[in-house]
C-alpha cells in the first residue's frame, strides 16, 4: 500500500491504498462519498463519472495514482441540498430520474459539457451524454434539466 | 447511511422482540372485508403513527423504487389527515415495522397501499377529532382541522401532536370513516415533487449500496460459468492468503469471498475464478429461430384461457394467420444487485432492495434453516427495478458470506457479469394469431395461442426455494415448479384476451413451467409480448380489410374509456386516416388496457427506417392514458415516458445471448440499450378521472409502444416485422 493525497471537492484527503486501486472504491469507501456509483466496472455505463481537472472521467477504471495528479470533483463538490448547484436544482425541478442511479454521472458529464459549451443545442447535450446509460429511460427529462441549468448559469 | 453502533444495536435489538402487526389470516376471513391492503393489515397503528414532534409517520409494505410511490402515498395521507405534506415521513418495507403487503409489483401499489392508507388516515383523523372534542369540550362536528391543528368555532385549539399520547390508534380499522371527496383534496391530483429525488442528486445516502456499518466487510460471489456447472476444485488456501481476505466460503458449488476492502474482494474473486475448476453441461436451448421451435415443441398441454362464441354465426370470408416471437430479455439494471447482511447472536438483519421484504424473509428462513422471526429484512432502494431481478438472490449470497465473518457485517454486490448472466430474464415467447373478417371487414373470429416459460418465480411463488445460491449448495434446495399467474391478471397470458368485440374468441396457452434459463417477472410479464402480437395482428387485419387502423379499433371497441384514449392519442398525434408511409417514415398506432384491469393506454409512434443500414429510429411517440384517479400527474407522465422509451429499447435492440452451455451476454457490449441519440420525443396526454378508482400505471405503455413501432414500420415500408427485436439485420432482411 502507498499513501496518496487527493485534491477533492476543494479539500485534501490522504488515503493509504494500492496504487492501482480504482478511484471509485476510494471515493465510495474511504471518503464515504455516495455520488459516484458502481455500475459496470468496465467504463461502459458512466454511473461512476467524476471530473478530474474538469474532464468527465470513469472512476471505475481510473487508478487512484493517476487521479492523485489532478483535481477531483464529485457531485458532492457541486452543492448541497441547502445550497444546490444550478445543475442539481435543474435535475430536481425537472424530476429528471426514476431510480436516479445514473444521475450523479449524468450531472457530472453535464457539468463538463456546460463548462466548455455554455449554450449547447439539444443535439450537443445528447451527444455529450451518449456514453451514459439510463435504464429507467429518463433521457428526455435529463436533456431538459441540462438546458434549464445552462439557461440559469448563463443569466 | 452511516449507522452509529448505538443506533445499530438499537435496530437489531428490535429483532428479538418480534412484531405481530398482522392478525392471523384465519381470523381475517371471519371479519368484514376492508379496502385495499387494510384487509390483511387491519390495525390503524400498523399504517400510521402521530409523532409528538409534529410529524406523521406512515408505514407501507410497498417499497420505493424510483416510481415515486412514497410521494404518492404521502399525498393521500396528507389529504385525509389534513396535514401539510412536509409533515409526513414514510417508512417502506421493514419486516419489523411495516405492514406486510407482499410484493411491490403489478402496478398495484397505489391501488392496494394507497387505498389502505386513505381509509386508515380518514379513520385516524376521526379518532383524533373525537379526542380533540373531548379535550376541548365541544362536539366534534364543530371542529375543523388545519395542518394538524384542531380548532373549535370559539377559537380554542389542540394539535394532533398534543393528542398523540391519548388518541388511541391501537385498534382495528373499521373503514367507516368516509374519505374526502375529490374536490376537497388538496394534494392528490397535483404534481408534487418526489421526496426521494433531492438526496439522489446531492450525494445523499439513497441506496442499499450506500449502507455502511461499523466493521463492514465487502463480499463478492464467484458464480459458475454456466447454469449447469458444478465446482470440482478450487485453491481456497491461496486466496485466503491474499491481502485483506477475511473469508472464502465454499459450500458445494457456491463460492464467495469477503475482504476488508472492496477492491481486495474483487481481486480475490478474480483469483478464485482463475483457480476454480468446473464441470459444465449443455443445458441451454438453441438460439435464433430454433429457440422458438424448441419452445413450441416442449411438452406442455394446451390450456384454454378464454373462449367466447359469437352471438351471430358469421362466417369469415377472409382469414389470416401470423406468428410473433419475443426473445429472452434482461432487466439490465444500471447498478448490479446488492445487499448488506449482519449476523448477531444467531439473528440476521439484511438490507435489501427486494420488492417484497416479507416474502424474502420467509425464503431466507427456508434457505438458511433459521426461523423467520430471527430474520429482519429492511428495504433500501437499489438501482432501477423492473421486476424480479437479482435483489433477492444477492440477499442470500450476503447472508451466506456474513455467516463466515465472525459477526462482521458484509456488503455484497454482484459484478456486471453476475447481473447479466444470472438475473432471471423475461421469458422468450411465441404468439400465434389467427383471425377472420366478414364481408364488411369486421373481425368475426379471433384466436391467440401462446408458448411461454414462467413469468413469476419470485420468493414465495412456489414450493422450494428460489434463491439462486440455494441450488448450488452442498445440500441443494431447488425451487418448485411455479404455477402461472392466474387470470384475470394473467402471467404468460397477460393481455392475451382481446378487449375488442371480435365475435368468437379463443385464447390458448402452453405454459412451459420447466425453464432452461431462469425466468421471472420483467415489467408487464407476458403483457408486452402479447400486446405486441395482438396489436400488430389487429393492424394486419385492418390492412386486409382495407380499413384505417384507428377507425378499425374504434369499430370494435365499446368501452367508452378505451375509445377515449384511442381518440385522444389519435387526435394529439394528428392521425390522418388512410395516410401511407413514404418507404422510410411511417406512423403506427396501438392500444391496450394493462392486464385488462389497470390503466388504459393508446400510443402513436413515428419511425424513420434507414433502408440501407436497416436501422430503425423511433422519432416521436404520443400516448394517451386513463389511470382513473391520478394522484401525481407528473409521476404518471414519468412512468409512461420511461415505459415507452424502455419498451422502444426492448423492441429495437434487446435479446439475451447464449450458446448451448453458457449465457454469453456479460456486459453492455453484448446487450446494447437505447442511448440518448436514439430516444424518441415522448408526449403524454392524461385523461384524469378524479371520481374513479386508482388504476396502476407503471406497466401500461410497454405493450402498446412496441406494437405501435411495429405498425409504424409496416406502414412505412409495407413490411411486417414479427420477430423481436427489430435489429438492423432483421429489418434489412425484411426489406430484401
Amino acid at each position: 500500500m502507498a499513501s496518496f493525497t487527493l485534491r477533492i471537492n476543494g479539500e485534501r484527503r490522504t488515503v493509504a491504498v494500492d496504487a492501482d486501486t480504482p478511484l471509485l472504491y476510494v471515493l465510495r469507501n474511504d471518503l464515504e462519498l455516495n455520488g459516484p456509483k458502481f455500475g459496470c466496472g468496465l467504463a461502459q455505463c458512466g454511473a461512476c463519472s467524476v471530473l478530474i481537472d474538469g474532464k468527465d472521467v470513469r472512476a471505475c477504471v481510473t487508478p487512484v495514482s493517476v487521479a492523485a495528479r489532478g483535481s477531483i470533483t464529485t457531485i458532492e463538490g457541486l452543492g448541497t441540498v441547502r445550497k444546490l448547484h444550478p445543475l442539481q436544482r435543474a435535475f430536481i425541478e425537472e424530476q429528471a430520474c426514476q431510480c436516479g442511479f445514473c444521475g450523479s454521472g449524468m450531472v457530472m458529464a453535464a457539468k463538463a459539457l456546460l463548462d466548455r459549451n455554455p449554450s449547447p443545442t439539444n443535439q450537443d447535450v445528447r451527444q455529450a451524454l451518449n456514453g451514459h446509460l439510463c435504464r429507467c429511460a429518463s433521457h428526455n427529462r435529463i436533456v431538459r434539466a441540462v438546458q434549464r441549468a445552462a439557461k440559469e448559469m448563463r443569466s | 447511511m452511516r449507522t452509529s453502533r448505538r443506533d445499530f444495536v438499537k435496530m437489531t435489538g428490535a429483532l428479538v422482540v418480534g412484531f405481530a402487526l398482522t392478525p392471523p389470516r384465519t381470523l381475517a376471513q371471519d371479519r368484514p372485508r376492508l379496502p385495499g391492503s387494510l384487509n390483511t393489515n387491519r390495525r390503524l397503528d400498523a399504517w400510521l403513527v402521530i409523532e409528538p414532534n409534529g410529524k406523521v409517520t406512515i408505514l407501507t409494505g410497498k417499497i420505493e423504487l424510483g416510481q415515486g410511490i412514497g410521494t404518492a402515498l404521502s399525498q393521500i395521507a396528507a389529504d385525509e389527515l389534513d396535514v401539510d405534506l412536509q409533515r409526513i415521513d414514510v417508512v417502506h418495507g421493514d419486516t419489523a415495522r411495516t405492514p406486510n403487503e407482499g410484493m411491490t409489483a403489478g402496478s398495484l401499489s397505489v391501488e392496494q397501499s394507497g387505498t389502505a392508507l386513505r381509509f386508515a388516515c380518514a379513520e385516524a383523523r376521526a379518532v383524533l377529532v373525537a379526542a380533540a372534542a373531548t379535550k376541548l369540550g365541544v362536539p366534534a362536528t364543530e371542529l375543523r382541522v388545519t395542518d394538524g391543528t384542531v380548532t373549535a368555532s370559539g377559537g380554542t385549539a389542540v394539535t394532533y401532536w398534543d393528542l398523540a399520547a391519548t388518541a388511541d390508534l391501537k385498534r382495528e380499522a373499521s373503514a367507516k370513516a368516509t374519505p374526502k371527496r375529490a374536490s376537497a383534496r388538496k394534494w392528490v391530483g397535483k404534481s408534487v415533487a418526489r421526496r426521494d429525488i433531492p438526496k439522489k442528486f446531492t450525494g445523499g445516502a439513497a441506496y442499499v449500496q450506500d449502507v455502511r456499518l461499523p466493521g463492514m466487510l465487502f463480499g463478492r460471489v464467484v458464480r459458475p460459468p454456466s447454469p449447469g456447472a458444478r465446482l470440482t476444485a478450487v485453491d481456497e488456501a491461496a486466496v485466503r492468503r491474499m491481502p485483506g481476505v477475511v473469508a472464502v466460503v465454499r459450500d458445494g458449488s457456491f463460492l464467495a469471498v469477503a475482504a476488508v476492502r472492496e477492491e481486495q474482494a474483487i481481486r480475490a474473486r478474480e483469483a478464485l475464478k482463475q483457480s476454480a475448476r468446473w464441470t459444465e453441461t449443455a443445458s441451454l436451448p438453441p438460439s435464433g429461430d430454433a429457440l422458438y421451435r424448441h419452445l413450441m415443441s416442449a411438452t406442455a398441454p394446451a390450456q384454454t384461457v378464454a373462449e367466447k362464441a359469437s352471438a351471430t354465426a358469421a362466417t369469415p370470408v377472409k382469414t389470416l394467420e401470423a406468428l410473433y416471437t419475443r426473445p429472452y430479455q434482461a432487466h439490465a439494471s444500471i447498478g448490479p444487485s446488492c445487499a448488506v447482511a449482519h449476523w448477531r447472536d444467531g439473528a440476521l438483519t439484511v438490507w435489501t432492495h427486494s420488492q417484497g421484504v416479507f416474502p424474502l424473509r420467509a425464503e431466507l428462513a427456508r434457505a438458511l434453516g433459521v426461523e423467520a422471526g430471527r430474520i429482519r429484512c429492511i428495504h433500501a432502494e437499489g438501482a432501477g427495478c423492473y421486476g424480479h431481478n437479482g435483489a433477492d438472490d444477492v440477499a442470500l449470497d450476503a447472508a451466506l458470506v456474513a455467516r463466515a465473518t465472525g459477526g462482521k457485517p458484509v456488503k455484497l454486490q454482484w459484478m456486471r457479469d453476475d447481473e447479466f448472466a444470472w438475473e432471471p430474464y423475461g421469458s422468450a415467447m411465441v404468439m400465434k394469431l389467427a383471425g377472420g373478417l366478414d364481408a364488411q371487414g369486421n373481425v368475426v373470429t379471433w384466436s391467440h395461442e401462446l408458448w411461454s416459460h414462467p413469468h413469476s418465480t419470485r420468493p414465495g411463488s412456489s414450493a422450494g426455494v428460489n434463491l439462486l445460491a440455494a441450488r448450488y449448495l452442498a445440500t441443494p434446495q431447488e425451487p418448485g415448479l411455479p404455477a402461472d399467474v392466474p387470470q384475470p391478471a394473467g402471467g404468460s397470458d397477460r393481455n392475451a384476451i382481446p378487449l375488442y368485440d371480435f365475435g368468437s374468441v379463443k385464447v390458448v396457452k402452453h405454459y412451459v413451467a420447466e425453464a432452461p434459463l431462469r425466468t421471472s417477472a420483467l415489467r408487464t410479464l407476458g403483457g408486452y409480448a402479447n400486446v405486441f402480437a395482438l396489436e400488430s395482428f389487429v393492424d394486419e387485419l385492418a390492412a386486409a380489410a382495407g380499413a384505417d387502423p384507428v377507425e378499425f379499433r374504434l369499430r370494435h371497441t365499446a368501452d367508452p374509456r378505451a375509445r377515449a384514449v384511442i381518440e385522444a392519442a389519435a387526435g394529439r398525434a394528428g392521425w390522418r386516416p388512410g395516410a401511407r408511409g413514404d418507404g422510410a417514415r411511417g406512423r403506427g398506432f396501438a392500444f391496450a388496457r394493462y392486464k385488462n384491469l389497470a390503466c388504459y393506454c393508446a400510443t402513436a409512434a413515428d419511425v424513420d427506417v434507414d433502408r440501407k443500414t436497416g436501422r430503425v429510429r423511433v422519432t416521436r411517440v404520443i400516448a394517451a392514458v386513463d389511470a382513473g384517479q391520478i394522484v401525481n400527474p407528473d409521476g404518471v407522465v414519468n412512468q409512461i415516458e420511461g415505459g415507452i422509451i424502455q419498451s422502444a429499447s426492448w423492441t429495437l435492440k434487446e435479446s439475451v445471448r447464449f450458446d448451448r452451455t453458457r449465457v454469453t451476454t456479460r456486459s453492455w457490449a453484448e446487450y446494447p440499450i437505447l442511448r440518448f441519440d436514439e430516444v424518441p420525443e415522448v408526449e403524454v396526454v392524461l385523461l384524469d378521472r378524479p371520481t374513479e378508482r386508482f388504476l396502476g400505471v407503471g406497466e401500461g405503455a410497454q405493450g402498446p409502444a412496441a406494437a405501435a413501432v411495429a405498425n409504424a414500420i409496416a406502414q412505412a415500408t409495407g413490411k411486417r416485422l414479427r420477430a423481436l427485436p427489430f435489429t438492423p439485420e432483421r429489418v434489412k432482411q425484411a426489406l430484401g
